[in-house]
Order: C-alpha cells, then sequence, then structure tokens
C-alpha cells in the first residue's frame, strides 16, 4: 500500500506491506538505522522514536498508522557538527557503553524532560500535582521503558540531569 | 505476521462484525507478531472522534482514545480520582502509555506465558486444547475466580482502579448499551476464549466515572522489579472515614484473577468499623477464603493477605505509605 511518512522535516513516499512497522519502515525502506531494533516487542526501548513530540516504540507501531504525524528519530535531534543538548551530555558523561540503547535513550529522555515541565507526574512522585524533583529515583522511574544490557544507568542518569540544566528546566519550575 | 487488510474507519457504522479493532495497538500488534492473534481484517480507529474527558451529570466522561498518558495527567483526575491516575502511572512505560488507550487497556489479553507460546496448549489460544498452565512454571498466574481450563490473569492496573471507582463501559454496535465494569470481563468458566461481554460489531465508545467518592486513594503494585512489570498482586483502595470509623470502602485487586476482583463481603465488614489490625486481617481472611493456588503462584495469597493489610493501614492512617 502507498505510504506517506513524515521524517524529520521531509516527507517520504514509500510502497509497503501493511505488516511493516514504523521501526521497519526506517531501518530497512529509509536507511534510517539510528533507530536500532531490539527486542522487537516494546520491551527494550531502543526502537523510541518521537511522534508528534511523544515518545513512542517504533516497533510497536505500524507504518501506516504513522502517516498523519510527525516521526522524529535520533538523526533528527542533531548531527555530530549540531548535537542536542542531550547528545552532547550522554558523550560529555560517557553514558553509554557498547550505544546500542543511546539513540532510544535520548529520544526517550527528550521527550521525558518535556513531560515533566509539563507537570505530568510519575509512579514515584510523591504529590501527584509536583513539585517534581529531578532526582534519581524520577529519572530511574521515567526511564524504565529504556533498558540498558552494559548498565550503563549510572551515567545515563547524570547525562539527563545535566542536560535539563542546560535547556532551561529548573527544579523550581516543575 | 500474518497477511490483513488493512482499513481506516471514518465512522463507527464502517466497523464490520469481521474486523478487529487495532488503536494503541500495544498488546495486540505484539500478539500478531508472535501470530497468537491472525486477525484478516484489522480496522484503524485512531482517527474516529473518541477522545475527549468531559464532565458527565456529577461524574466524567472518558473518550475510549483519550491515551494513558493523558488520563494520568488529567487535572481532574489528578485531583477526583487519584487512584485511577496511581494505577495508569504503575502501568507499562512512558512510551507505551503514550500509546495505549482507555479502550483498548480494557481489551487487552492475559500474559500468562502459556498464552504466548503457541507450541504449549492453552484453552484460551485453542478452546478444548487443555492447559499446559496447569501442572506448568505459574507466576502471574490466579488464585481467584480460576477454572481448570484457564488460571490466566487479567494483567491490567488502570481497569483495578475503574473497578474500585464503579466506572461503566459505554458500548455502540447494532444495540448501544452501558456495562458495569463488574460485568465487563468474564471469569474463565470452560470458556476461557471469551474474555468479555463485547460482541462481534461492538466497540467501546467511552468509560464513565460516577460523581467523585472522595476519602483516601490508594495503589499498591508489588511486582517482580520496581518499575515497568505487570503486577503480581495490586490494591486499588478508596477509603472514607468519619468520626473514627470506616463510611465508605471500594477495594479492587489486580493481578489475582481473570477480572479486577472486588468482594462486597470484605467491603461490608470494613465500613462502619473502627481501623484496627484485627478489623485488617479479617478483611483478608474474608477475601481469601476462595483463594486457591494452583502452583508455585500461591505465593500470591500471603502476598495478597499482606498488600491488603499494608493499603489498609495506609489509608486509614495507621501508617505512612512505605
Amino acid at each position: 500500500m502507498q505510504i506517506t511518512l513524515h521524517l524529520n522535516g521531509a516527507t517520504h513516499d514509500l510502497d509497503l506491506d501493511p505488516r511493516t512497522t514504523l521501526l521497519d519502515a526506517l531501518r530497512h525502506h529509509l536507511g534510517m538505522t539510528g533507530t536500532k531494533k531490539g527486542c522487537d516487542h516494546g520491551q527494550c526501548g531502543a526502537c523510541t522514536v518521537l511522534m508528534d513530540g511523544r515518545r513512542i516504540n517504533a516497533c510497536l507501531t505500524l507504518a501506516c498508522m504513522a502517516q498523519d504525524a510527525r516521526i522524529t528519530t535520533i538523526e533528527g535531534l542533531g548531527s555530530p557538527d549540531r548535537l542536542s543538548p542531550l547528545q552532547q551530555q550522554f558523550l560529555d558523561h560517557d553514558g553509554f557503553q557498547c550505544g546500542y540503547c543511546t539513540p532510544g535513550q535520548i529520544c526517550s529522555a527528550t521527550a521525558m524532560l518535556e513531560e515533566i515541565e509539563a507537570g505530568w507526574p510519575s509512579h514515584v512522585s510523591e504529590n501527584l500535582d509536583g513539585p517534581f524533583e529531578l532526582s534519581h529515583a524520577e529519572i530511574a522511574e521515567r526511564m524504565s521503558g529504556n533498558l540498558c544490557r552494559c548498565a550503563a544507568y549510572a551515567n545515563i542518569v547524570a547525562a539527563i540531569r545535566q542536560a535539563a540544566g542546560t535547556t532551561g528546566w529548573r527544579e523550581d519550575a516543575a | 505476521m500474518r497477511e490483513f487488510t488493512y482499513q481506516r474507519a471514518a465512522s463507527i457504522a464502517d466497523l464490520s462484525p469481521d474486523a478487529t479493532i487495532i488503536a494503541g495497538g500495544t498488546n495486540l500488534l505484539d500478539l500478531m507478531k508472535l501470530e497468537v492473534m491472525a486477525p484478516p481484517v484489522l480496522v484503524d480507529i485512531t482517527h474516529l472522534d473518541l477522545g475527549g474527558v468531559e464532565p458527565e451529570g456529577e461524574g466524567l466522561r472518558i473518550g475510549a482514545l483519550v491515551r494513558n498518558s493523558d488520563l494520568a495527567a488529567h487535572p481532574v483526575i489528578r485531583r477526583d480520582y487519584p487512584v485511577l491516575s496511581r494505577a495508569l502511572l504503575a502501568g507499562a512505560s512512558g512510551q507505551l502509555r503514550n500509546m495505549a488507550t482507555t479502550g483498548g487497556n480494557l481489551m487487552q489479553r492475559t500474559r500468562c506465558p502459556y498464552f504466548y507460546d503457541r507450541r504449549m496448549a492453552c484453552n484460551k489460544r485453542d478452546p478444548g486444547a487443555g492447559c499446559a498452565a496447569i501442572g506448568g512454571v505459574t507466576r502471574n498466574h490466579a488464585i481467584l475466580g480460576a477454572s481448570d481450563h484457564c488460571i490466566a490473569t487479567y494483567p491490567g492496573d488502570m481497569a483495578v482502579a475503574l473497578r474500585a471507582l464503579d466506572a461503566v463501559v459505554e458500548i455502540d454496535g447494532p444495540a448501544p448499551r452501558k456495562v458495569p465494569l463488574s460485568d465487563f470481563h468474564l471469569l474463565p468458566g470452560n470458556t476461557p476464549h471469551v474474555e468479555t461481554v463485547l460482541e462481534p460489531g461492538e466497540i467501546i465508545t467511552a468509560v464513565i466515572l460516577p460523581a467523585p467518592p472522595g476519602g483516601q486513594h490508594r495503589y499498591r503494585k508489588v511486582r517482580d522489579r520496581a518499575s515497568y512489570a505487570f503486577a503480581l498482586v495490586s490494591v486499588a483502595a478508596v477509603i472514607g472515614t468519619e468520626d473514627g470509623r470506616i463510611s465508605h470502602a471500594a477495594l479492587a485487586f489486580g493481578g489475582v484473577a481473570a477480572k479486577p476482583w472486588r468482594d462486597p463481603d470484605v467491603e461490608a465488614l470494613l465500613k462502619g468499623s473502627e481501623p484496627s489490625d484485627a478489623l485488617f486481617r479479617e478483611a483478608a481472611e474474608i477475601l481469601l477464603r476462595p483463594a486457591r493456588g494452583w502452583g508455585e503462584h500461591q505465593f500470591k495469597i500471603p502476598l495478597l493477605r499482606r498488600a491488603l493489610i499494608a493499603t489498609l493501614r495506609d489509608a486509614t492512617g495507621m501508617e505512612t505509605a512505605a
């Protein structure tokens, strides 16, 4: 079937089997291999992309159902010569080992910080109406959909905290 | 994944009885990849006007397409039905909550590993095949309301809170109707493949909440890891106290049966009584009188007893939340 995807500011027309997931469309049909396939069952978060700014699992999304949305992948967040604040902090804090989960971690964290700015509570928030501290517990809970088999979690948390500081996120603003 | 025909519904009238509805897809697509489900026709309802959280009478009408993350963060849900926010936030991951819908969440299938493994006998997947979970390795299985044909649980959190809130499911179809959530999910009996009262050609259009119940709201979930795991047991509690006595008690339990479990005898015991450890122990005894452990997961019986007592202590101010 004919499918149109709006990806990182560009429009792509594709002829795909309806069974094609957004993840496979990105990797196999558009050559955008930044987004990774880990479990392919929504359990690891390696395929996390942004759909209209919200983080989702591309492996559990049919490409044909993603046609009206703006899709942003790791390639759309920044480039080697123009890194996003989170990409820079993951480098500065060594927030990875093998790097396979990293694009998903960065896409997820990008949206997660916006969720906090929007005042969304989490399972570990003491009060549903905030304030939400960017504590280790809050970051761990809000990022629990992204697994890292190298267990680089300590540095991932540090990178996210630092990036929150550089993108205008303030503890007293939540 | 088996081949299917993809359709995009432009109106509810477009839904044919032989089409399988997809919205968030977080569970259905996974089951299709495993070929546990193989719908020949998939109808995408995400473009239907089934969103929004609006006042209805003294309560609220939650559209079937409202995403879990939006519902959890909705200011009125947070203020008037916090047990629902807490249950939603205890479920899945940030990514999945952005995808999962209110209606789809009620329709999610069990996470019994024998249901997911097509080499294993499963009466739910293949009626009459038998149940490999009975006598197999059990952990997330039922201790209440199960049968010799199936010991699978309904896995979700949202519906457990909705059950404690006396929610009603609004259904459209050839004959539009409203079904209390208490009657929506079915116990397995000898037809475990029939999981809800929803008929072919019907669709959930909304979930309706009655007037806010007030009181203390708690959702306590016990699971194998701190986050992003299904409940071993969970307790949704709405507890009101007046003059030192319990005036309102609504308790629903997750992870223990094929539906969010509720026991009127437990609530009747609590209502009008003074909170005490002895009272809570008695409540747990009543709750677990029909409980049966079918295998290794019988650890859930003492676990649910402790979870109930801890939740009641917390909700009545006898102990702060752990």
